[in-house]
C-alpha cells in the first residue's frame, strides 16, 4: 500500500557493515535519500561519512547488508560496477582533478570514454558546464594553474556532465580556505535548488541549515538521529549530538 | 563486534565470489596447461627437432662443462659489482649536477648534459673497442692496460649515462611542493636533494634503475670482445671444441638465473617498504 502512496527512493542503504581490520566503521548502517533531496551526513571524524559515500560509488566493497539505487541492488558481486559508477557522481575533499589534463579534457573524459560522446559534442557540453560553474575561460588552464576553490568548482562540473543520479560530496570544502569555501557552497546550492538529488558528508552546519531536507548525525557506525535540519541542529534529542554540536560551536563553526 | 553474524545475504555473496575466484584460476590453469602443450608439440614434432635437440638439447654435455662455465662467469659477476657501485655513484653525481641552478653552474650543467648525449648514444660494442684497443694505443703508462679494466671503464661509462637519466627523470617527477616545504625549513639546495628530493625520486625509479642493471648484467657478456675471458666466450670455446650449442643455452639460463633473484628482491623492498602507490586497491 505504502509502496504505491510512497515514490521509490533513489538510494536505499539497509544494514550495511564495512570493516577495516578490527575497526567497524560502518555497522547495520540505514538510510534513504528521496529523488531531488538534499540529505546531509554530520559527524565527527571516523563516524563513516566518507566510508558510506565511497560505498554507494562502489569504491569500497561493503562487507554486509544492502545499497540500492533506484532499486536495484548494487552490491550484489554480479553486477557491473562501472554501469553503476556511471549512474553515480562523487566530488572528492582534495579534487583528484587529472593534473596531465586541461581542464576540459578532465570535463569531457567520462563523456568521451565512458558515455560514447562525439568528441564536438562532449566539448559543448562541458563547455556549458564551466559555463555553469563560472569557469568558461578556464578551459584551456591546467589543474594546478587554478585555486582550490577553481578546482572543485571543475570536479563538481566534471560529475555533473554525466547527468547522475544521485550526487556525493564528500567533505568537499574541508581543503579550501573559507573565503574559498562560499563558492563552492553556492554552486551546490544551485545544483540542488535544480532538482538533483545528493548526498553530502560536510563540517558546514551553516551550510546543512540552509540546504539540508535532511540531517543525518553519524556515530557508532549508524545514524544515531535524523530529521529536519531545524531539529537535528537546533534541537538534537540525543546527547551525542549535543555533545558534537556543542564542540562544533566551541570551534566557531556554526 | 563479536556479535556480528553475516547475514544469509552476505555469506550467498561470499559463496558467490569464491566460486568465481575457483572459476578464474582453473580457466588461468587450463589455458596455461593448453598453450605450453601446444608449444611443445608443435616443437618436438618439427622436422628438425632431433638434430636441433642433439646440439641445443644435449643437456648431459651441457652439464658436463656447466662448471667451467659458472667459474667464467665469477668474472662478469666482478665486472658487474664493480660497474654498478661506479655507476651509481657517478650517475647520482651527474643527475644531481643537472639541477644544479643559476648561471656559476652552467658549464657543470652542459659537460653533464654533453656526457650523458654521448655515451647515451653510442653503441656500448664502439665504446668497448674504443676504450679496449684505442685507451692502450695511447701507450700512456699511466693508463690502466688491462682489459678487464678497460671493459669495467667502458662499461661504465655507457650505463653511467643511462642511469644519470633515470635519476633526472625521477628527480623532475618530484612535485615542487616538496622542494619549497624543504627550503622553507632553510635546507640547502644539496641538502634538499640529498634528503627529501632524491630519497623519493630512488623509490618512483626504481624499476627502472633494476631495468638498467640486468641490461648492464647481460651486457657483461660483450667483454669478450676485447679478449676478457667471461662466459659467453667459454661457451664459444666449447663451442668450437663440439660444434654444439647447449652451452650458450646454458649460459644463457645461468644469465636468467642471475636477474631473477634481483627483480624479486626489489619487488620485495618495495612492497614491505610501501614504495606502491596505485595499483594496490580494490578499484
Amino acid at each position: 500500500m505504502t509502496a504505491l502512496t510512497k515514490p521509490q527512493p533513489v538510494l536505499a542503504v539497509r544494514g550495511v557493515r564495512k570493516v577495516f581490520g578490527s575497526n567497524v566503521v560502518l555497522n547495520g548502517f540505514a538510510l534513504t535519500v528521496a529523488e531531488g533531496q538534499c540529505t546531509v551526513l554530520i559527524g565527527a571524524s571516523g563516524s563513516g561519512k566518507s566510508t558510506l559515500l565511497r560505498c554507494i560509488n562502489l569504491l569500497e566493497v561493503v562487507d554486509d547488508g544492502v545499497i540500492e539505487l533506484d532499486g536495484e541492488d548494487i552490491t550484489d558481486p554480479r553486477v557491473d560496477a562501472n554501469r553503476i559508477r556511471t549512474k553515480v557522481g562523487i566530488v572528492f575533499q582534495s579534487f583528484n582533478l587529472f593534473p596531465h589534463l586541461r581542464v576540459l579534457d578532465n570535463v569531457t573524459l567520462a563523456p568521451r570514454r565512458v558515455h560514447g560522446v562525439a568528441r564536438e559534442q562532449a566539448e559543448s557540453e562541458a563547455m556549458a558546464m564551466l559555463e555553469r560553474v563560472g569557469l568558461r575561460e578556464k578551459a584551456t588552464a591546467r589543474p594546478d594553474e587554478l585555486s582550490g576553490g577553481q578546482q572543485q568548482r571543475v570536479a563538481i562540473a566534471r560529475a555533473l556532465v554525466n547527468s547522475p543520479r544521485v550526487m556525493l560530496f564528500d567533505e568537499v570544502t574541508s581543503a579550501l580556505d573559507p573565503e574559498l569555501v562560499g563558492e563552492v557552497l553556492s554552486l551546490i546550492k544551485d545544483v540542488k535548488d535544480e532538482g538533483t538529488t545528493m548526498l553530502l558528508a560536510t563540517h558546514e552546519m551553516g551550510f546543512a541549515k540552509q540546504a539540508a531536507d535532511l540531517v543525518c548525525f553519524l556515530d557508532g557506525g549508524r545514524v544515531l538521529e535524523q530529521g529536519p535540519a531545524a531539529q537535528v541542529l537546533g534541537d538534537p534529542v540525543e546527547p551525542r549530538t549535543r555533545q558534537f554540536l556543542a564542540r562544533i560551536i566551541d570551534a566557531g563553526r556554526l | 563486534m563479536a556479535d556480528w553474524q553475516p547475514s544469509a545475504l552476505q555469506l550467498e555473496r561470499q559463496a558467490y565470489r569464491r566460486s568465481r575466484t575457483r572459476r578464474s584460476a582453473l580457466i588461468a590453469f587450463v589455458s596455461t596447461v593448453v598453450v605450453f602443450a601446444a608449444v611443445a608439440i608443435a616443437v618436438v614434432n618439427s622436422p628438425g627437432w632431433s638434430r636441433t635437440r642433439d646440439s641445443f638439447f644435449d643437456l648431459r654435455t651441457g652439464w658436463h662443462d656447466m662448471p667451467a662455465l659458472l667459474r667464467a662467469l665469477w668474472t662478469n659477476v666482478q665486472i658487474m659489482l664493480i660497474c654498478e657501485v661506479i655507476v651509481l655513484v657517478l650517475a647520482t653525481l651527474i643527475a644531481v649536477a643537472r639541477t644544479l641552478q643559476g648561471p656559476v653552474f652552467f658549464p657543470l650543467r652542459l659537460l653533464a648534459a654533453a656526457y650523458t648525449d654521448i655515451f647515451r648514444g653510442m653503441p656500448l660494442l664502439i665504446v668497448l673497442f674504443l676504450v679496449g684497443y684505442g685507451l692502450p694505443s695511447l701507450r700512456i703508462s699511466a693508463l690502466p692496460s688491462s682489459p678487464f679494466i678497460l671493459c669495467i671503464i667502458a662499461l661504465s661509462l655507457t650505463y653511467t649515462a643511462y642511469v644519470a637519466e633515470v635519476l633526472r627523470a625521477g628527480i623532475q617527477s618530484v612535485h615542487p611542493s616538496q622542494r619549497a616545504a624543504a627550503r622553507s625549513l632553510g635546507l640547502t639546495h644539496l641538502q634538499t636533494v640529498r634528503h627529501v628530493v632524491f630519497p623519493q625520486a630512488v623509490r618512483r625509479v626504481l624499476p627502472a634503475l633494476l631495468n638498467d642493471f640486468v641490461s648492464l648484467q647481460k651486457d657483461t657478456s660483450l667483454v669478450s670482445i676485447v679478449g676478457v675471458l667471461e662466459v659467453v666466450l667459454r661457451a664459444q670455446n666449447f663451442n668450437s671444441q663440439d660444434y654444439k650449442f647447449v652451452h650458450y643455452v646454458f649460459a644463457g639460463l645461468i644469465f636468467v638465473a642471475l636477474t631473477v633473484p634481483l627483480t624479486r628482491l626489489t619487488d620485495w623492498i618495495a612492497a614491505r617498504q610501501g614504495w606502491n602507490g596505485t595499483g594496490g586497491g580494490v578499484v
